[in-house]
């Protein structure tokens, strides 16, 4: 097989492409913003303003963000298996279930005490949810991609069973549990600021940041760090060789997987023991696929997740802002910004290659 | 009970089932077509809910059905182009960018619908003249099995009183297998699917296929928007193809890549479906009622039983997903 792409100094290839792809992506929908009759250098002003001018801004850009890191996480490891996992959805969905599980048991418990428990059980319920997909693609041959899929509409569907039949609250206006009690419930990270002069307002940020932190930095570990690692990262790149150097692919990508569905299910400690204090449907609002944008965007660095996850943060967060003050800006611009950068940043990847090929190549060069 | 009662139960069943599974079928042959020729197709969802919403915007502008056909098929291929650019000229990856076309559909259509209507996304509420209404009579057929027949009830209630897209879904299908598999340029179709090297040995352009298969999807997944918008529905409204375009997706793989194995199994989910409305809340003899979500998820833990090769073995086009290098 001919290299169907050039060589290209590594500060270009991981740096500069992607830096390329996603400014293309802005500035197509900067384009859109025109198309419906606004001023789209007007739309970023009042965006970076309603995400990072102020601190309630702030926590809410950071509150987002945390959900985002997780599922950019869990798609990013499992990429570099070469798996590509469109499930987190579904297994962010039944983390749910376990974090609810955890909280309703030890209700009235304090925090402290309920969050480990809830953590274990958020990350062991993404993983098992991620399970079957995983054995399907590792032992009987099945796709990863239609059996997440469909395991994400099976987790939807389940869920509507359960809140509506098992675990509702019997009169309750929309399907959900009761409220957790205000003991066993993730304090708010804004009750320990006040005194310190920080005003974080009404935004959700809780001790969940810090997970994903965590995180990012154990991905970053397993992934470089480890003989597991070393594995995953063979198996993504080329399977026969793994198995020709005593790997068992199908091993390694239930394992992986394992660990991309627990990442997913950790959101839902986020959302469910942090924010909404209650399980409820669709709680995930589409972070799940959120993650495919941030990990593409990211190259599938934990440094690079954090950072896409930070910019996806505001943009949801400065998306909120927009919608309030231009209302022909709704907030599905940022469903059409997600989607043209995973346009641009993941399928179209190498389509400014050739270009910046040819630029680099008429440089002088000063390596020899 | 006699014939006649069972018919009185099951005739509509039936037939709201056939309705329910027209969307299904044409994204279902849609991504046979497309997969067939090598280029795995994610995004039929959004090609769908962008015809959908496209068939409803034109449909109400210029007060005719037709008009929403040509318009909703023109922006799915418009769509499937996208596709096709970055699968078959960019040889970036397929489901990735799959992905990408189901969020863009979904995110421009409900922005442009508020920008344009002001209504949350929702077109304007089409008029009886602008949509694919259900044909009058019943072709004649009726009388000639006897009027007040078991027969002549099923005759009307499953087969006849469709809208016209409902029989274009169906006709689609011996259309598709004769062109595939009965004309050469489907021979070559399907072997740019599964063996690309072959077919460029012989001198025919593998880009130039694929291409063309990926249009012919565009134009029938703009079929199943539009027949979601103009002619089951009077409007599009948000997210109004929910999760269809994956069902096909499902059906796709459970008819094996052959059409009338997609017709059989379109119609097996459809049926469901339709089950699963007539059953709300009924008790079954023997079993006591079954959860309306257990009919819902049958589609998806079918396909994921028979993906995991639990009954026969569902093999995809072989070449599917992989980009096309030419060898030099």
């Amino acid at each position: 097989m001919s290299a169907p792409h050039r060589e290209l100094p590594p500060i270009v290839d991981y740096a500069l492409l992607p830096l390329v792809n996603v400014t293309v992506a802005f500035l197509v929908s900067g384009l859109v913003v025109l198309a419906i009759g606004e001023n789209p250098i007007e739309a970023v002003r009042i965006m970076i303003a309603g995400a990072l001018g102020y601190s309630e801004g702030i926590g809410f850009t950071l509150y987002y963000a945390t959900d985002f890191v997780f599922t950019g996480l869990a798609v990013a490891i499992a990429f570099h298996a070469g798996l590509f996992n469109i499930g987190a959805e579904g297994q962010a969905t039944i983390g749910g279930l376990g974090v609810a599980l955890v909280c309703l048991t030890f209700d009235g418990a304090p925090w402290w005490l309920v969050a480990p428990f809830a953590i274990a059980a958020s990350a062991l319920f993404g993983a098992a949810w991620a399970y079957l997909p995983a054995w399907a693609q590792a032992r009987r041959g099945s796709h990863i991609v239609i059996t997440t899929i469909m395991f994400n509409y099976l987790a939807a569907t389940l869920m509507v069973y359960l809140l509506v039949e098992v675990m509702g609250k019997p009169g309750a206006m929309s399907p959900e549990t009761r409220m957790f009690a205000e003991a066993t419930r993730l304090p708010f990270l804004r009750d320990f600021l006040t005194p310190f002069g920080i005003d974080l307002g009404q935004s959700p940020l809780n001790p969940t940041v810090f997970v994903a932190m965590l995180a990012a930095w154990g991905v970053w570990l397993l992934i470089w760090r480890t003989k597991f690692g070393y594995e995953l990262r063979t198996v993504g790149q080329n399977p026969s060789a793994a198995v020709y150097a005593g790997i068992d692919p199908g091993g390694i990508v239930i394992v992986v997987m394992l660990i991309s569905g627990a990442l997913s299910g950790l959101l839902a400690v986020n959302e469910v023991m942090g924010t909404q204090h209650r399980l409820l449907l669709e709680f995930t609002a589409g972070a799940g696929f959120v993650g495919i944008a941030v990990a593409l965007m990211g190259r599938n660095h934990p440094v690079g997740v954090v950072l896409a996850a930070l910019l996806f943060g505001m943009l949801y967060q400065g998306g909120a802002e927009l919608a309030f003050e231009k209302p022909k800006i709704s907030r599905d611009m940022i469903v059409v910004i997600q989607a043209l950068v995973i346009l641009f940043a993941g399928a179209l990847e190498h389509m400014f290659r050739p270009t910046l090929a040819r630029i680099f190549a008429s440089a002088p060069r000063d390596d020899r | 009970m006699d014939i006649a009662a069972v018919v009185d139960v099951a005739a509509p069943v039936l037939g709201s089932g056939i309705r329910l599974s027209v969307p299904l079928l044409f994204c279902c042959l849609a991504g046979l077509w497309s997969e067939r020729s090598g280029i795995v197709d994610i995004g039929l969802e959004g090609k769908m809910l962008a015809a959908a919403f496209a068939s409803g915007v034109a449909a109400a502008q210029w007060h005719s059905p037709w008009a929403g056909l040509a318009v909703g098929i023109l922006v799915s291929v418009a769509f499937a182009l996208v596709h096709g650019y970055a699968s078959i000229s960019q040889r970036g990856n397929q489901v990735v960018s799959g992905v990408a076309i189901n969020f863009l559909a979904a995110g421009l259509t409900v922005l442009l619908g508020q920008v344009w209507y002001g209504q949350g996304g929702r077109t304007p509420q089409l008029e009886a003249p602008e949509r694919f209404l259900s044909l009058e009579g019943d072709f004649g057929i009726g009388r000639l099995l006897g009027a007040g027949t078991p027969q002549a009830h099923l005759w009307s209630d499953v087969i006849a009183g469709h809208n016209l897209l409902v029989y274009a879904a169906f006709l689609a299908v011996p259309l598709t297998w004769v062109l595939l598999w009965r004309t050469s340029f489907g021979l070559r179709l399907r072997a740019v699917g599964d063996n690309p090297h072959a077919v460029d040995t012989a001198g025919v352009s593998v880009a130039g296929l694929r291409y063309r298969a990926v249009i012919v999807c565009g134009i029938l997944c703009g079929f199943a928007g539009t027949y979601l918008a103009v002619a089951q529905s009077a409007g599009f409204v948000r997210d109004m193809t929910a999760g269809k375009g994956f069902i096909a997706l499902a059906a796709l793989v459970f008819a094996k890549w052959r059409p009338f194995n997609a017709m059989g199994a379109c119609l097996l989910f459809g049926l469901l479906d339709a089950a699963a409305i007539r059953l709300q809340g009924t008790p079954l003899p023997g079993i006591g009622t079954v959860p309306v979500q257990v009919f819902q998820a049958l589609p998806y833990i079918l396909t994921v039983v028979l993906l995991a090769g639990f009954i026969g073995r569902a093999t995809p086009p072989k070449a599917s997903g992989v980009p096309y290098t030419k060898d030099r």
